[in-house]
């Protein structure tokens, strides 16, 4: 099916074309970061706030890039439907979590090196992939897609299950921490500043006091400077990651990917083994999953909800804004998702708020207090009810339904799918007074 | 295939099926270990009756809740993930009428609108207000027909034809919207309903104990029944029934013999929503409470339900409604609470595995 490129859509495609991937990378970041300091620049922000609201758009963008590089592996490459995201992320944090808790904590761990845990959550989320696509990917797509969405649903059942809140093996004492959740081991970036990272109240190191000193001088504080260092380490990561994936999918073996993806039958009449690339692929991706999950929450908690079905779909609404089949398109996707549906919503409410001034000392209980007094033009109670906390996460998520239903009518390619890199190694669309692909 | 003498071509039956003989084995040996377990005193026969009803009851919800999503998913052949909003879209509108027909007068408009009345004061049951719990199950009928009808004319209309990831993924966004349009609307939160104890309801004896049936798990069955029956008359003997089925085998060759395919599919959501609605409303007047996610979190064993029957299969939603139903209250016999769900799904993906086509499969038209 070909996209209706209409008015700003073709321009818009017309302007990405032109320029590469370095570049357009780039230009977004420079653009998000340049709009989120002047909307914290609006709210009156100081320099640590602005500095502090880029940290978290980076973070979380970060981590999206991550997880929807993994989820265009398995499904932009290879076509495989893969609706269990969640499910992989959990067992990547939950066996990291078990792995490298101190014993004496509650729940109690291993007690193994950070480095040990964080293999180990990976191999356990690779592992488990490779598991669960042996039958999985007997079925066709939309059974795929249920069974995969089942599954991580049993993954999250089963860490929540107050029979796994602490539980043993041969003596050992292992735990879920069930529906509070488990404390995650600290954020390796405080060994860089502290001197026992592992102490909440530790004192800085040399090096530690020499950087928060500086930056405390301009009006940014230790946890920020912490948390940009992780952000930045993060952003390292992606590049990692996106490195890792260009390869592979310029290689041989991703050539044989998007060859399944665009028909398995001829894959496989060639000669190609499709089942075993596709629980390669599978497991790679699954793994992927699991770090960037594992980046996510580690110096935190680990808990059930944040594993929930909605998590799998923040990252196809991601894939899909990006593109599917796109690397470049998957970062760009997990940052526009993460900066602007995901934390977008709750700046606009907080400038709202701010410039609106909007009677938040009688925010209205319910609709119809909202809408009663609309009756008389009076928009105040409807604006301050549409803006409490709560209201604004529902109209994110319905924003969320909505865009996720507009870009798969209007531009199911998303922003740089239309550039999807196909099975053959020279490009058999355009031939010389040929019709187009 | 078969090579002569009989034990060989058993060889060969359970080479060509090792995962359904295996399963087999092991469905065998849960039924042994009930029945030690019966002997042994683990469980009480009244339990184990406790548990029948209790999965027969949410079987034929799942089913009837299943019969919606069958038919469209043969006609359009994509698994709609909004499936469970159509759900609690019946429930929240039906009960908000049954709440207004019940509680006009005796308790604030706003209150009743919202669901936040108190339940024990007005003390719905179909005893004490039939007008009103009729009222709400036509209403719940009417209106998710008409939400359906609608967002298929903005959303999946323009989408004809597309592959079924595509519908897939646009119903997840539908999902995702209305969910949170109700949460906007009614905040989140569950809501009691009905007059909970005060239901009328009938102690059975069974072997040293007791098992209790109350009038709304009654209501629920009684319909559910019914209203699958009322819906294999309609598909079996109806021309629209013919023209159904024609289109769930081959929609080009229907439209070629000049079947109205768009009008329909038209039916076809407003026959599957309008029973979608109505389990909504009489699933949440068996729980006696409902929450905005009750039809989300009831859709993976809805489309557990539909799968093991086969896709497209009425009869199939209600077998397989009534195996994962069954399966999920069997396993508190041998598992915790907390893996009611978790049980039902792990049946869901076995019998995928063992056999894609769904239990009646090869039956993929009514």
């Amino acid at each position: 099916m070909s996209a209706r490129l209409d008015g700003p859509l073709a321009a818009a495609t017309e302007w990405f074309d032109g320029r590469s991937d370095a570049a357009l990378l780039l230009m977004l970041a420079a653009g998000l970061y340049a709009l989120f300091t002047l909307v914290s620049l609006v709210l009156g922000y100081d320099l640590g706030g602005i500095v502090n609201t880029l940290r978290r758009i980076t973070f979380l963008s970060a981590i999206y890039a991550m997880l929807v590089l993994a989820l265009n592996l398995q499904w932009g490459y290879t076509g495989l439907f893969n609706l269990g995201v969640a499910g992989f992320m959990a067992i990547g944090v939950y066996t990291m979590g078990m792995l490298s808790t101190a014993p004496t904590t509650s729940p109690p761990g291993l007690g193994l090196p950070l480095p040990v845990g964080i293999a180990g959550g990976v191999l356990a989320a690779a592992l488990v992939g490779t598991v669960a696509s042996l039958p999985a990917l007997r079925l066709r797509g939309d059974y795929l897609a249920i069974v995969t969405l089942a599954f991580s649903e049993i993954v999250r059942l089963t860490y929540r299950s107050p029979v796994f809140e602490t539980f043993s093996v041969g003596g050992v004492s292992l735990g879920t921490g069930g529906s509070t959740g488990m404390s995650l081991p600290t954020n390796p970036i405080r060994m860089l500043f502290y001197e026992n990272p592992q102490e909440v109240t530790s004192p800085p190191s040399a090096f530690g006091e020499a950087v928060f000193g500086t930056f405390e001088a301009i009006g940014v504080r230790a946890p920020v400077v912490e948390g940009t260092a992780y952000a930045i380490v993060l952003l390292v990561f992606v590049a990692g990651v996106y490195g890792l994936l260009r390869r592979v999918g310029n290689s041989p073996f991703g050539r044989v990917l998007k060859a399944i993806r665009e028909d398995e039958t001829v894959a496989s009449a060639l000669g190609k083994d499709t089942r075993l690339f596709k629980i390669k692929v599978f497991a790679l991706g699954c793994g992927l999953m699991g770090l960037a999950a594992i980046l996510w929450r580690i110096g935190g908690l680990a808990s059930t909800e944040d594993f929930r079905p909605i998590t799998t779909f923040y990252v196809f609404v991601a894939l899909i804004i990006g593109g599917a089949g796109s690397n470049t398109g998957s970062v760009m996707g997990g940052a526009v998702f993460a900066s602007l549906l995901f934390e977008g919503p709750n700046f606009v409410r907080r400038v709202a708020t701010q410039y609106f001034d909007v009677g938040f000392g009688q925010t209205p209980n319910t609709i119809f207090e909202a809408v009663g007094p609309l009756a008389s033009l009076d928009l105040t109670p409807l604006l301050a009810y549409t803006l409490s906390d709560v209201n604004v996460s529902a109209l994110r998520l319905v924003l969320l339904g909505v865009v996720l239903v507009y870009l798969i009518q209007n531009r199911p390619e998303g922003l740089l799918g239309h550039r999807t890199e196909t099975a053959a190694s020279v490009d058999l669309g355009e031939r010389p007074g040929g019709e187009e692909r | 295939m078969a090579t002569g003498t009989d034990t060989s071509s058993l060889a060969a039956f359970v080479r060509e099926r090792p995962f359904g003989i295996a399963l087999a084995v092991l469905v065998a040996v849960l039924f042994v270990d009930l029945f030690r377990k019966l002997g042994a005193g683990g469980i009480t026969v009244a339990d184990l009756a406790g548990f029948l009803k209790d999965g027969t009851v949410l079987g034929l919800s799942l089913g009837l809740a299943g019969i919606g999503l069958a038919m469209t998913y043969s006609i359009l052949n994509f698994a709609n993930f909004a499936h469970g909003d159509y759900i609690t879209i019946g429930g929240v509108a039906g009960w908000i009428a049954t709440f207004l027909v019940s509680g006009l007068g005796s308790a604030e408009l706003e209150s009743l609108a919202l669901l936040t009345a108190s339940s024990r004061t007005l003390g719905v049951s179909v005893a004490t207000a039939p007008v009103a719990i009729v009222v709400g199950l036509l209403v719940a009928v009417v209106l998710t027909a008409a939400m359906a009808l609608l967002i298929d004319r903005l959303v999946f209309r323009p989408m004809r034809g597309q592959r079924g990831i595509s519908l897939l993924i646009a119903s997840v966004g539908v999902a995702l919207a209305v969910r949170y349009l109700l949460v906007f609307t009614l905040q989140s939160g569950p809501r009691g309903l009905t007059a909970g104890p005060a239901t009328p309801s009938w102690d059975l004896a069974v072997g040293s104990g007791t098992v209790t049936v109350t009038a709304h798990e009654l209501t629920l069955a009684a319909l559910a029944v019914a209203l699958m029956l009322g819906t294999h008359v309609l598909l079996r003997y109806t021309t629209f029934g013919t023209a159904m089925r024609a289109m769930a085998d081959n929609e080009d060759l229907a439209q070629v013999s000049g079947i109205p395919t768009e009008r329909v599919i038209r039916t076809t959501w407003l026959l599957g929503a309008g029973l979608t609605g109505a389990a909504g409303f009489l699933i949440a007047l068996e729980r006696g409470a409902l929450t905005t996610s009750f039809g989300w979190q009831l859709l993976l064993l809805v489309f557990a339900a539909v799968i093991l029957g086969g896709i497209g299969s009425v009869y199939g939603a209600m077998v397989g409604g009534l195996v994962i139903g069954l399966a999920s209250r069997l396993s508190l016999v041998w598992l915790p609470e907390s893996f009611i769900i978790v049980a039902a799904f792990v049946v869901m993906i076995v019998i995928l595995l063992v056999r894609p086509e769904g239990l009646l499969g090869g039956v993929t038209t009514v």
